[in-house]
């Protein structure tokens, strides 16, 4: 395998992929669905909120590797935090995805798996699904968010 | 029995690929190998010296001009109508409309026919395997009219049921529309048939002919379809350039699409009359290069021939089935009877988007996702499919590389 393919298909990836964290439904909580009409990928994030602090995250759906890796390593990842927290995170985590390869990378601990994701500009989608969809969701906005 | 020598008969491969310049191309430092086919087909460099060729030399306006420029591009576009004609084996040249693609021609007919004859309570019949081109401008036209979308439904394996077909036709059906070669499956229907049944209780047939034309001969009428689509692109052609072949009659009876010039014989504020056929569906300037480019990828096909595409393709889908299907864990989709050179697939645990990441690395091109025929996998009960679609450049060595690629696949996630 190339080294490209090496660094987007880390195991931490293909484990989230195989065993995906948080997939499961809350109830009483506010979710929003994502959508990418790309491949199709679909998802649904749900979230409890406590003022405005993140006490659970969780998913469904169906999706690529890198999407459902994503929508799992990200539940985990919000978990506790404030939304302005989780929003600066994923402004964060999208330059990540984003920049170009000359760039520094900045570290944002687990979630740098996904720097690998910058070498496949058609993949950036799926790695940002779950996040539009959270972001979606803490603005309660009960509408489907797409990538297009 | 005299034997026939194999080489009268068979497709020279290897000189075939040497006309296709981007073919000697790498992909991540890979050979390119494209499988991508019913997406797009590459152009080879007769095609590529024609629009030089046309805009080096003749490029003007086409039917306005006086001067020599404008003659030469009116020449040059108008005889590559008569090369579309010849084609499909239209019986009249003023038979083949110049679109931008089979879309297009969809959407015309949809608009011109369609409003004519399409009222409240009235039927369209479509089928499941259709693209969204082939279902979205019918339910436009349903919606505005306040008329009824059919259905026609297909086996496991993807062959259409006739039975349900002709069962669904009725009283209320104005127009049946269905693809000829399904480009999410590779099944090639009955369109013969499909006429035939149509026709027996008058009813006029559109057939999407944008997966065909590049692999097989049409003969509309023989087929004795009413309206045939294809896109220029997928027939080695340029983009932006397409066909719609109508039935004189039909297209006669009915009002132009778009408003403009060209199409016209006199305006005035107070009234226009329209211009005859073909003219009367070319509102402005139309794409003169890509006629012409399109001409010449038909005189391309046309010169290597269909039997040689047809017997080269057949051994290639043949080879690339077994090949596929000796891999661990694949399942193809699409095993109709009577099927194009489409090699449909999913594997387990795998999604097509990371399937064809990983071809793609490997200079493989193949499309993967919904093949814009969402209801066909909502039919098939799956999000999506990875798919490798064959040309006539394509060789035995290329789906080897394919299978060897997808055990790579297997490597990653399984």
């Amino acid at each position: 395998m190339s080294s490209a393919l090496d660094e987007l298909y880390q195991e931490v990836i293909l484990d989230h992929n195989r065993r995906p964290r948080n997939f499961r439904t809350i109830e009483e909580g506010r979710h929003a669905e994502g959508y990418n009409p790309l491949c199709g990928d679909r998802l649904t994030v749900y979230l409890r909120i406590q003022g405005d602090r993140i006490q659970d995250a969780s998913f469904q759906g169906s999706g690529c590797a890198i999407s459902k890796a994503s929508a799992s390593l990200m539940t985990d990842i919000v978990k506790g935090k404030t939304i302005a927290e989780a929003e600066a995170l994923f402004e964060r985590f999208h330059r990540l995805i984003t920049r170009s390869v000359e760039d520094p990378v900045d570290d944002l601990g687990k979630l740098s798996v996904f720097a690998g994701v910058r070498q496949y500009p058609a993949r950036v989608k799926c790695a940002s699904l779950a996040w539009h969809t959270l972001r979606a969701a803490t603005d309660a906005r009960n509408e489907v968010v797409s990538t297009e | 029995m005299t034997s026939i020598p194999l080489t009268r008969t068979e497709l020279d491969v290897r000189s075939v690929r040497e006309d296709f310049p981007i073919l000697r191309a790498l992909a991540h430092g890979k050979p390119l190998i494209y499988l991508d086919n019913a997406a797009t087909t590459q152009k080879p460099q007769v095609v590529l010296d024609r629009l030089v060729r046309y805009y080096t030399h003749e490029n003007a306006n086409v039917h306005r001009g006086v001067h020599l420029l404008s003659e030469r591009a009116t020449d040059a576009y108008e005889e590559a109508r008569k090369t579309a004609a010849r084609f499909l084996h239209a019986a009249e040249t003023q038979e083949i409309i110049f679109v931008r693609g089979t879309t297009e021609a969809i959407n015309l007919v949809a608009q011109t026919y369609g409003r004519v004859h399409v009222g409240a309570g009235d039927e369209v019949v479509i089928t499941v395997m259709e693209h969204h081109s082939n279902i979205v401008p019918w339910q436009m036209l349903c919606d505005e009219r306040g008329a009824r979308l059919r259905i026609v439904p297909m086996t496991d394996e993807g062959a259409l049921r006739i039975d349900s077909y002709e069962a669904l036709l009725g009283d209320r059906t104005r127009i049946v529309a269905v693809t000829h070669v399904s480009n999410a499956l590779g099944t090639v229907n009955p369109i013969r048939r499909i006429v035939e049944i149509a026709h027996a209780r008058g009813i006029p047939v559109l057939v999407d002919g944008a997966q065909a034309v590049a692999h097989t001969a049409v003969d509309v009428q023989a087929l004795d379809c009413d309206f045939y689509t294809f896109s220029g692109h997928k027939v080695f052609g340029p983009t932006g350039i397409g066909v719609l072949y109508g039935k004189a009659a039909l297209l006669d009876a009915v009002p132009p699409y778009q408003g403009g010039g060209d199409m016209i014989r006199s305006v005035s504020f107070e009234r226009t009359l329209y211009n005859v056929l073909p003219y009367k569906f070319e509102a402005g300037t139309p794409n003169i290069a890509g006629g012409v480019g399109l001409g010449a990828a038909i005189e391309y096909v046309e010169a290597l021939g269909f039997d040689r595409i047809g017997a080269h393709e057949r051994d290639l889908l043949a080879y690339g089935t077994r090949a596929l299907e000796g891999i661990p864990g694949l399942r193809l989709t699409g095993t109709a009877g009577d099927k194009g050179g489409i090699l449909s697939f999913v594997l387990d645990g795998v999604h097509p988007h990371d399937v064809g990441t990983i071809l793609d690395r490997e200079g493989v091109a193949i499309r993967t996702g919904h093949h814009c025929c969402q209801p066909l996998m909502a039919r098939l009960g799956v999000p999506a499919t990875s798919r490798a679609s064959l040309a006539l450049y394509n060789t035995r060595a290329e789906i080897d590389v394919l299978a060897g690629a997808l055990a790579k696949v297997r490597e990653v996630f399984v």
